[in-house]
């Protein structure tokens, strides 16, 4: 395959899949988050968030029906753990839209020192002014957080 | 490494985690607030996630066919690997607790060496779990501090708890891993948060051991029961 044909599969790939949301977080889709990883030949290699994540069999189910309904039924999946994912995989847009969605994005490069503590900004009024209420919640990549200016408590996209 | 040395390597890791992942989860509803609850079941899914991979490695290695679940669901209790510490039974909260401090700092050390192993599809789940780990490091030691240095009632429950617990301590630095290796650091983490919370060591004791080569205490085949009941029950069912 030429060099030309090759980068526009990955392309058309790409294109397909930053169309599928996660299914805990839809507001973001699986290219935004870094799930999916690269193109090689005729697989498709995407990785795991958390060991534990449980949507990671959903979110293989749904690029593989997005890759079907594409016209994509040869490319292959393939998952691989290393190197581990970080949230600093997570795009700008990816960041943006979390947000928007009322979870704080991780901060960049925050993915090195994931238990250290950093400030924390409300995603609802842009406060630093917050407080970490519990470093578990709803899903394995969130914690739970609430803003002591607004007073909403917010989800916090937890660095890893 | 040798194929049936790496089968056992990747068994012990398998199984540590998976039997300390499902005794937390009988904390599922029962923690005594919301959001111990919900770390505790966090905790519990990422150690159900790192026993998937250790066992589907394991499982891989062996070639016999056999993946997580069939190692998970369709051994008895004799063939399991785990060390004691993780099957001992939860307890009152401080108990729990007192487990999962001196057990997930161990289980930090040990991640971060396999990271750096030179076997590579070990060092890839090592590399991944020790990030999960940390949190849960963080949590246990954070909660021995506050039960330790809390009131005269949880002060005294923290000590029982890691009175109970610390006999299993020795069978964690067995030489099969190299593992003395760990035990300076390991030692220097406990005794840190210890002085934090304003405990003292327990006092040494004989170690109790076995659980490497099969030798469980009476808890785990109970343990066993409730985990493996629906294979046993409809041995192969699926939804
Ligand atoms: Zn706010």
């Amino acid at each position: 395959m030429s060099a030309a044909a090759e980068l526009s599969l990955k392309d058309r790939i790409f294109e397909i899949l930053s169309q599928v949301p996660d299914p805990e977080i839809p507001c973001v889709s699986v290219v935004d988050l870094g799930i999916v990883r690269e193109v090689r030949g005729q697989t498709l290699v995407i990785t795991p968030t958390y060991t534990g994540c449980p949507a990671t069999i959903t979110i293989e189910q749904d690029i593989r029906a997005a890759l079907d309904r594409g016209g994509l039924s040869d490319i292959r999946i393939e998952t691989t753990l290393s190197p581990p994912w970080t949230t600093d995989w997570i795009s700008d847009e990816g960041r943006e839209r979390l947000r928007a969605y009322g979870i704080a994005p991780p901060p960049k490069g925050a993915g090195k020192h994931s238990v250290r503590e950093t400030t924390v900004e409300c995603p609802r009024c842009g406060s630093i002014h917050t407080q970490e209420i519990s470093r578990f919640g709803s899903t394995p990549c969130k914690s739970l957080h609430r803003c002591l200016d607004c007073r909403e408590p917010f989800d916090r996209f937890k660095c890893h | 490494m040798a194929d049936d040395v790496l089968f056992d390597h990747a068994l012990r890791l398998g199984d540590d985690a998976l039997v300390m992942g499902q005794r937390l989860s009988e904390w599922c509803g029962h923690a005594p607030m919301l959001e111990v609850d919900l770390a505790l079941a966090n905790i519990a899914l990422d150690l159900l996630g790192q026993a998937t991979h250790f066992l589907n490695l394991a499982g891989e290695i062996e070639g016999k066919g056999r993946d997580a679940d069939a190692l998970a669901f369709h051994r008895d209790v004799l063939d399991f690997r785990n060390c004691l510490l993780v099957e001992q039974p939860n307890g009152d909260f401080a108990q729990t607790i007192a487990r999962q401090f001196l057990f997930s700092n161990w289980q930090e050390l040990l991640m971060r060496e396999i990271a750096a192993a030179p076997e590579p599809r070990l060092a890839a789940i090592g590399a991944k779990a020790v990030k999960e780990i940390a949190y849960h490091a963080k949590f246990a030691s954070e909660w021995v501090v506050r039960l330790g240095d809390g009131t005269a009632e949880s002060r005294t429950r923290m000590i029982a708890g890691l009175e109970w617990m610390w006999r299993f301590v020795d069978e964690l630095f067995d030489p099969m891993d190299g593992a003395p290796s760990r035990r300076g650091e390991w030692d220097a983490r406990i005794n840190r948060t210890l002085t934090e919370a304003g405990l003292e060591l327990p006092k040494p004791r004989r170690g109790a051991m076995g659980g490497r080569a099969g030798h469980h205490s009476e808890h785990l085949g109970h343990l066993l029961t409730e985990m493996q009941f629906l294979q046993r029950a409809y041995p192969g069912a699926t939804w």
